[in-house]
């Protein structure tokens, strides 16, 4: 700890950054001292990864509104390299090493010692040897990446930013893919790191962590800072209250739904990881009525996405466990399977998953459903268009046509094809993973009165977020997962937000 | 928000995007202005490769003495556009799946050479050679998109190495020689006409489907409460593909092989123009075709709307692998003999003509009407060329550099708009 040195070495003020719909960031201010870690949480969503990439240079000066200044002096980064230059180092989530090269190579990529246009292999591993010394790490440097656990590369990430005399080091959830005894590891760098002066930004939804590590703490929620202050001063149940603080209800249809039969129930299902022998879901069963909303509420990597594809058959690792659809015990072995015995899917990320972009509205919306609507091998354009245009009309899909490019469409729009894709396939089971990541506020409600509808009709459904307000706004029922595993389950009436995300920060698990 | 180290790997044959960087989202609806007109650049392409292929035979009738479009070599111009044109419709499909097949050519020599022994060597008749010919063609095609859907081994390298492995087996079944065709009902397939009645019949068949086609479609869209296009535009959609088809037909009859007598449609004409029917109806209007779309434009959306991408990537190497088997009757009887050296470069002809049409090589578009239109446009620059006797070295030159061309001015206006 270093208190007695408050001096700000990095300001962020008033940043703010709007995507098409979207306002991403809305005036958010952010210090950091040297010799601090300053730890930076929220929702998913709240604009924290914004923040970082506006500070990281991905989003360079003019796209966004505010000032960064460094030591006083105001600064204007053009591109990631200006960052860089400046001192400012950004290990994302997603690693970016180059696994083919080694361990030194990676360091000093780009910047090799060369001597007359030649690479001085003996000097880079030098460098690379005494870097990796500092921080205690006995990685060769001669090592390919490849053949590093996920926990070492990000050691080596921290010594190529530490190479560039970084100042100020960004971890975006730098644990989420660590076993406890990397986070231990990791942990004793970043306070070696603390003594030597550098300031860390910390992001991360693991509460615990972020108690045990960070100097400071700032709550980011829509958008904007709610809160900063020193870590002694907050508890875990006050950051929780400030992330989830929101009115909760309010675009939210006010409807009770009237629950059936029990249409699908999951067994124990087991989702194993083959590569590193993890388990990404544990023995996790549920049950859904006809009717009826349940809530898979959970943060990201929870499992909560290897679950539904485990069900749905498109899982690559090693699934175990029984489904059972009206009683009945059922293989699914692949999607096509899943879409016989009445599941849709509306899958996460709409761009990777949901929609092939470059085709039109029509041809994704019957890709699932095709050969009910046009025809088992001849196609018929005109019943498809007559299916698309009644969907199209029912969910209010905003768009000059059917044939309009589905890639061209908002992000609200995308989702509402991509749903409409499921209930052209005519479901029992509906499941819904994240179904209004990334969209605009109009778009959400629209599709929150749709799921109410479809539950009115008597679809189960089966509703994954991140997003705490949705999952307590539409369920009829929650199930928290955390590390793959149930840590409690709520009805209604008795899920209050704080409670749902204490179990899926896996800070209590008294409910469970 | 990007949490995708978050998501679970997926677990499908690679295809091309996979090794390309992804296109991005505002590239899709690219549009051209043209003084005040907004078009958009996709059917803007499509226009301007028909008028790509009028401005080259109009060079051509003019440098030639009005050679170029003579009955005569109009009727050849077509036989040779045959080979490459039933090529280009598998090879079409192939692409469109984000996959490549590099073996064509040597398939072609190979299964051209096999229906040669079976004729020649042993002795059989017409159909078990044509059959031996095209069975070994498709199940070339079977093991090869087996290795690439089952095995996940990249179809670039599978067919690289059957390029090579295939080409091998000719030889040395030949043993280095050319293998004569004798049979005439053989040559017939590559060298016969079917006679000028029967090109009216055809003609007439196919306006009859052309007006059918149209008015059904736009009963059909009434009857499912759609705006059916006004009758003006019905008249347009129905007299110029219909004109087309008449001048067609009466070009082709008007060629005079021997004095008084006229030869009507080459046959191998005749089996491409069906293939090519085929190929467009089965990649426009079954699920076969929709779900190839989709496969190539994306895999995993693909996979997750309960396509078995595995299947289908095996029946499409198996269909290249049967258009290849055709092509290689076709082309053997043309020439009258097998020489273990024939159909060599044929694959790069076939991706050339789906790549000038318009497919784009990462997958999910493309149709069978560009690569035919690529396939005429490449065979017409041969024959014209030809004509003017421009030396082979530089007829080569000429089109690698029109094949990029294309292409570089397709990437140009994309990143103008």
């Amino acid at each position: 700890m270093n208190p007695e040195s408050p001096a700000t070495f990095l300001e962020m003020r008033d940043i703010a950054k709007s995507f098409p719909g979207v306002r991403a960031l809305d005036g958010v201010s952010f210090d950091l001292h040297r010799g601090e870690i300053h730890a930076l949480v929220g929702e998913n969503g709240a604009g924290k990864s914004t923040l970082i990439k506006v500070l990281g240079g991905v989003y360079p000066h003019p796209e966004y509104g505010g000032e960064i200044a460094i030591e006083g002096v105001q600064q204007r980064f053009a591109n990631v390299r200006d960052a860089e230059k400046a001192g400012i180092a950004v290990i994302y989530q997603e690693l970016s090493l180059v696994r083919e090269m080694t361990v030194g190579e990676n360091i000093f990529l780009g910047r090799e010692p060369s001597r007359f246009g030649m690479i001085r292999w003996d000097e880079l591993y030098r460098r690379a040897r005494s870097l990796l010394d500092d921080l205690h790490l006995s990685i060769d440097p001669h090592t390919p990446v490849r053949l590093l656990g996920i926990g070492q590369q990000q050691l080596v990430e921290i010594a190529k930013a530490l190479s560039h005399d970084a100042q100020v080091l960004v971890l975006d959830e730098p644990t989420a893919a660590l076993t406890d005894s990397e986070v231990e590891t990791l942990f004793v760098i970043l306070q070696a790191l603390r003594e030597r002066g550098v300031g860390m930004i910390y992001i991360s939804h693991k509460l615990d962590e972020v108690f045990r590590i960070s100097d400071r703490i700032t709550v980011l929620r829509d958008g904007s800072t709610v809160g900063t202050n020193p870590t002694s001063q907050w508890t875990e149940s006050q950051v929780i209250a400030q992330m989830v603080g929101r009115e909760v209800g309010d675009i939210f249809p006010a409807v009770t739904h009237e629950k059936g039969q029990v249409v699908f129930e999951a067994n124990n299902i087991t989702v194993t990881d083959p590569d590193v022998h993890k388990r990404l879901v544990d023995n996790f069963s549920f049950s859904v009525r006809s009717g009826e909303v349940l809530g898979i509420a959970g943060l990201m990597g929870a499992g909560r996405s290897d679950l539904l594809m485990a069900i749905f058959g498109a899982h690559a690792g090693v699934v175990s466990g029984e489904v059972r659809l009206e009683g009945k015990r059922v293989q699914i072995k692949t999607p096509a399977d899943a879409i016989k015995h009445g599941i849709g899917f509306v899958t996460e990320d709409r761009k990777r998953f949901g929609l092939v972009l470059d085709q039109t509205i029509l041809n994704n919306m019957t890709l699932a459903g095709l050969r009910q609507i046009s025809g088992r091998f001849v196609t018929s354009i005109d019943a498809e268009s007559a299916a698309g245009e009644r969907a199209m009309k029912d969910l209010r899909v905003k768009a000059k046509s059917v044939f309009t490019v589905a890639g061209t469409l908002s992000g609200g729009n995308q989702q509402k094809v991509v749903l409409a894709k499921w209930l052209l396939t005519k479901p029992r089971v509906l499941f819904l993973d994240e179904p209004t990541r990334g969209i605009d506020v109009g778009a959400k409600q629209e599709i929150y009165n749709q799921i109410s509808v479809l539950a009115k009709s008597g679809l189960a459904i089966v509703l994954v977020s991140s997003e705490l307000p949705e999952v307590l706004g539409l369920s009829d029922r929650i199930i928290v997962l955390h590390e793959g595993r149930k840590t409690g389950e709520f009805t209604r009436a008795n899920a209050t937000p704080e409670a749902v995300m204490a179990c899926a920060t896996g800070h209590d698990r008294a409910a469970a | 928000m990007n949490d995708s180290a978050n998501l679970p790997e997926t677990d499908r044959p690679p295809a091309t995007s996979d090794f390309i960087a992804v296109k991005e989202a505002d590239e899709l609806t690219r549009q051209t202005t043209i003084g005040k007109l907004k078009i958009p650049t996709d059917v803007l392409r499509a226009y301007t490769m028909v008028f790509a292929l009028i401005a080259i035979w109009i060079f051509f009738y003019f440098s030639t003495d009005q050679i170029f479009l003579d009955p005569r070599n109009f009727s050849n111009l077509m036989r040779q556009t045959a080979v490459t044109g039933v090529l280009a419709v598998g090879m079409l499909m192939v692409i469109v799946t984000g996959q490549i097949d590099l073996s064509v050519g040597s398939v072609v020599g190979l299964a051209g050479g096999i229906a040669a022994i079976t004729l020649g060597w042993l002795g059989f008749g017409l159909v078990p050679s044509i059959a031996a010919g095209i069975a070994v063609a498709v199940v070339i095609g079977a093991v090869q998109g087996a290795l690439v859907a089952y095995v996940n081994i990249p179809a670039f390298i599978v067919t690289l190495g059957g390029l090579l492995a295939w080409r091998g087996v000719i030889l040395g079944l030949s043993r280095g020689e050319t293998i004569p065709t004798q049979l005439q009902s053989f040559k017939a397939i590559g060298q016969d006409y079917v006679g000028p009645l029967i090109g009216w019949i055809v003609a007439a068949m196919a306006v009859a489907a052309i007006v059918w086609l149209n008015v059904s479609r736009s009963r059909s869209r009434k009857k499912h409460g759609l705006t059916a296009s006004s009758p003006a535009m019905l008249i347009l959609r129905i007299v110029g593909p219909s004109l087309a088809v008449v001048g067609f037909i009466y070009m082709m009859n008007a060629y005079e092989i021997a004095p008084g007598r006229y030869a009507g449609i080459p046959v191998p004409v005749i089996i491409f123009l069906a293939i090519a029917l085929a190929g467009a109806f089965l990649t426009q209007n079954t699920t076969f075709g929709r779900y190839l779309y989709a496969i190539g434009g994306n895999p995993d959306a693909a996979r997750l709307s309960g396509i078995n991408i595995r299947r289908h990537l095996l029946a499409v190497f198996c269909i290249m692998g049967a258009l290849s088997g055709v092509s290689a009757i076709i082309y053997t009887a043309r020439v009258g003999s097998a020489s273990p050296d024939a159909g060599q470069l044929l694959e790069l002809d076939a991706i050339a003509a789906c790549v000038i049409g318009g497919t784009s090589l990462m997958g999910g578009r493309g149709t069978v009407f560009g690569a035919v239109l690529g396939a005429l446009i490449m065979a017409s620059l041969d024959n014209g060329m030809s004509l003017k006797n421009v030396e082979p070295y530089l007829q080569n030159i000429i089109k690698g550099a029109i094949l990029v061309a294309a292409v570089g001015l397709d990437m140009a206006g994309r990143r103008r708009s």
